[in-house]
């Protein structure tokens, strides 16, 4: 037994294993970037059906499926409720296999490196994967034939022909059509209708309009406008490049999402930059550089704030903080400079949450068949009540009233005419990217007011961009 | 009994070193040939050699967070381990006559409480208390007149915000571990030290720290390690995760972002390895600069 309790430990041996512990907190580290299955080159058996009238896709009827989606503004009634269900009534014997996550690239980029994807996987949140590189690394399905497919349940149409224009472009890379943006997000100044017309408040259409209202809800003892810091500095971005989009067209968001040189330092996106920075140094509440978003909803629903740059998906993030009487309204950004080539009514509308079918998993076609199923009009009325947020599928909400925000929106919609315009796509195709024009705006909103440096900051990063080759390049025309 | 001593030895270790292995090892070996590639994080892998180091060398943002990783480095331990030496003397000597100052059974077991908390819930709680709003704690205490103060919001004061929230999660732990170490020392020689003269102040520069010396190096690579990470509170704290503009940004986030979030794993595994490196020459250097005869 002498060998055993010979081998005490000294005190400095002891340290040197202290010492050992710290090399040991790095692959703690080092594995959180060391997922690595090299993404399996082979493609696991695909479940596939003979292809019929009434089963365009060749599904195989017996196969399972699995989706996955994302739990947050939207919830996850919709895919339970509405068209698992729908599914499961032309597929009676093919399982579906639920679940769903706050952070799907945690989750899911594992499980596609390992060769073991779900099917039909909806790609949405902070944490959703660069869907660029996961198109790129051949691990997205390509849905031509989806959209080529007859709609499920509008006659005589494809599902491609039942939606709105636009739809397709925005989920296609390169050419090529890889996912269903299914959502359709109204961007837009959100206040409540309810206190507006107590007050006597209209929105503004001019900026001199909207700097005088700012200058009324002020005095009135309300923040007028404000956006969260903290987390959701991209809703400004989203402000600064809308305004620039409708001084300049399109074009100048087009530029900036190809990488052009001079993009971002171009007169319409300086003018933009420069009009929000006087919003910022005037209007803007110190304090709300380090708060969340949930902080400064919240703030509106209590009516201490007007003003909040956000998307259609606000109403039914706040609908259990939402007071009796809150009535949400959106309004267009108002025009900055009385030479804008839009009009005032012209409005951001963009397909969003982005919904993509596995090329690798093991029932690829099942997958495209959930997704034809989603684009149903039944479905999309659905998630239209459920969610309080438009779909892509043309008109499917029409006639229905659902919600106030709701109502606003399609009637924005249908102010702006021929006049909506998809925006930009650089922040889902570099993330880089994305990550500076948020702290570029929170400086620009809250710090410098310099709406020079602004574009500088950004056409560096952006040439910064362009010049790396390891980051792959997108474009649109 | 010679025989039996290495399948005895054997059987205890081959688990965990096959999981050391297997986790550790083998993730460490995958990160450095990783760093030579320009791997997105999905799909294949291209060899680049070293541009990645260039990169980094080339990286402004590295640069800073090599900074703030520093800066942590050196502030939290001493920080820490002063506040611990300080509440551990009170505690076990503090009262005179080798007893604590009033209370000290007590006081123990509360500044044992902010180790018990999981670190998330920590950072979510130090977020509501340096809101920027009246809703915060800190700014709630202040007068309404003031204009309110931007803590994590303002780049000057984000990253010391963090340190506070580091070193009152710590303090508990080392105040137990330095109490432990006190407790060990000899009656005796305060008894002869106070019988030759010293005062309290004596007692713990010329008893109390030499012959805690060991203690001390232990807890300075602790902490050390703790440094080099602050990962949980950085990204649930900092204002835009790592923010405003860099200013709380470290190592480790700098990797959770272009893994992750760039799809930069190539690139992210070359930051891995500078940390890894960073680690190995703090650890040696922490035994060697703290070498010392035994007392």
């Amino acid at each position: 037994m002498a060998d055993i309790t010979n081998s005490e430990l000294d005190r400095r041996s002891l340290l040197r294993r202290a010492g050992a512990v710290g090399l040991a907190a790095i692959p703690a580290v080092s594995m959180l970037s060391a997922c690595v299955g090299g993404g399996s080159e082979e493609t696991p058996e695909q479940a596939t059906g003979e292809k019929s009238a009434e089963n365009p896709l060749g599904v195989d009827p017996k196969a399972g499926l699995e989706i996955v989606i994302f739990d947050g503004g939207l919830g996850t009634k919709y895919a339970t409720d509405v068209d698992t269900p729908l599914y499961n009534k032309k597929w009676p014997d093919s399982a579906v296999t639920y679940s769903a996550t706050q952070e799907v690239s945690t989750v899911i980029q594992p499980r596609i490196n390992a060769g073991d994807a779900p099917d039909m996987i909806n790609n949405s949140g902070s944490k959703l994967m660069d869907f660029g590189a996961v198109v790129n690394a051949g691990q997205a399905q390509e849905l031509t034939e989806l959209f080529a497919a007859p709609s499920w349940d509008v006659e005589g149409k494809t599902v491609g022909e039942t939606l709105v224009p636009g739809a397709i472009e925005q989920g296609t890379y390169n050419g090529k059509p890889y996912a269903v943006n299914y959502a359709y997000t109204v961007f837009g100044l959100w206040y409540n209708k309810a206190l507006f017309t107590k007050n006597n408040w209209a929105a503004p259409t001019t900026w001199a309009e909207f700097t005088a209202l700012l200058d009324k809800i002020k005095a009135a003892g309300i923040t007028p406008f404000g956006y969260a810091g903290a987390n959701a500095s991209y809703y400004m971005v989203r402000a600064i490049m809308t305004s620039a989009g409708k001084i300049g067209t399109e074009q100048v968001l087009k530029d900036i999402d190809n990488l052009k040189a001079g993009a971002w330092t171009n007169d319409a996106v300086l003018k933009a930059a420069e009009a929000w920075a006087g919003i910022g140094k005037t209007y803007l509440d110190k304090s709300f550089l380090g708060l969340k978003h949930t902080e400064v909803q919240l703030r509106q629903n209590q009516d201490k704030l007007a003003f909040y740059p956000c998307g259609s998906w606000l109403e039914n993030e706040q609908a259990k903080d939402t007071p009796p009487g809150f009535e949400y309204a959106v309004a267009p950004y108002p025009s900055v400079t009385d030479a804008d080539k839009l009009p005032a009514a012209a409005l951001n509308a963009a397909a969003g949450e982005i919904y993509f079918v596995a090329a690798k998993g093991k029932n690829p076609r099942g997958g495209m068949e959930y997704l034809r199923g989603m684009l149903s009009k039944e479905a999309a009325l659905g998630f239209t009540k459920l969610t309080k947020s438009l779909t892509v599928v043309a008109g499917a909400a029409d006639g229905q009233t659902i919600s106030p925000g709701l109502t606003s929106a399609g009637e924005a919609i249908t102010k702006a005419g021929s006049d909506i315009f998809m925006g930009y796509l650089f922040d889902t195709w570099y993330k880089k990217l994305d990550d500076e024009s948020r702290i570029a705006a929170n400086d620009l909103m809250f710090k410098d007011y310099d709406a020079k440096k602004f574009c500088d900051r950004m056409e560096a990063a952006a040439q910064a961009v362009a010049a790396d080759s390891s980051i792959t390049k997108f474009n649109r025309s | 009994m010679r025989h039996g001593k290495y399948p005895f030895i054997i059987g205890f270790l081959a688990v965990p070193v096959a999981l050391y292995v297997t986790f550790v090892v083998a993730a460490y070996i995958q990160t450095f040939q990783l760093a030579f590639t320009n791997w997105s994080g999905l799909g294949a892998i291209e060899y680049i050699g070293f541009d990645n180091f260039v990169k980094l060398w080339n990286d402004d943002l590295f640069w800073r967070s090599v900074g703030h990783n520093l800066y942590l480095l050196i502030l939290l331990p001493i920080i820490t381990i002063a506040i611990a030496l300080v509440f551990a003397f009170l505690l076990n000597v503090g009262g005179g006559r080798n007893r604590g100052v009033w209370g000290s059974t007590g006081y123990r077991v509360i500044f044992f409480f902010p180790q018990l908390m999981a670190l998330a819930i920590v950072a979510v709680i130090f977020g509501r208390v340096f809101s920027t709003d009246e809703s915060g704690m800190l700014n709630g205490l202040f007068p309404d007149s003031w204009s309110p103060w931007l803590f994590l919001a303002d780049e000057r004061w984000a990253l010391t915000c963090i340190l506070a929230v580091a070193v009152w999660q710590a303090v508990g732990f080392y105040v137990v571990l330095f109490s432990a170490g006190m407790g060990s020392i000899e009656q005796d020689i305060y008894e002869a030290a106070e019988l030759d003269g010293a005062n309290r102040i004596t007692l713990f520069f010329r008893i109390t720290i030499p012959l805690l010396w060991n203690t001390l190096q232990v807890a300075w690579v602790y902490l050390g390690i703790a440094a080099f990470d602050c990962f949980a509170l950085i990204n649930i704290m900092s204002v835009d995760r790592g923010g405003p503009d860099g200013a709380t940004s470290v190592l480790a986030m700098l990797i959770y972002r272009n893994a992750f979030e760039y799809s930069q794993a190539g690139y992210a595994s070359a930051l891995g390895v500078a940390l890894f490196f960073l680690t190995l020459t703090f650890a040696a250097l922490t035994l060697r600069v703290t070498r010392r005869d035994a007392v």
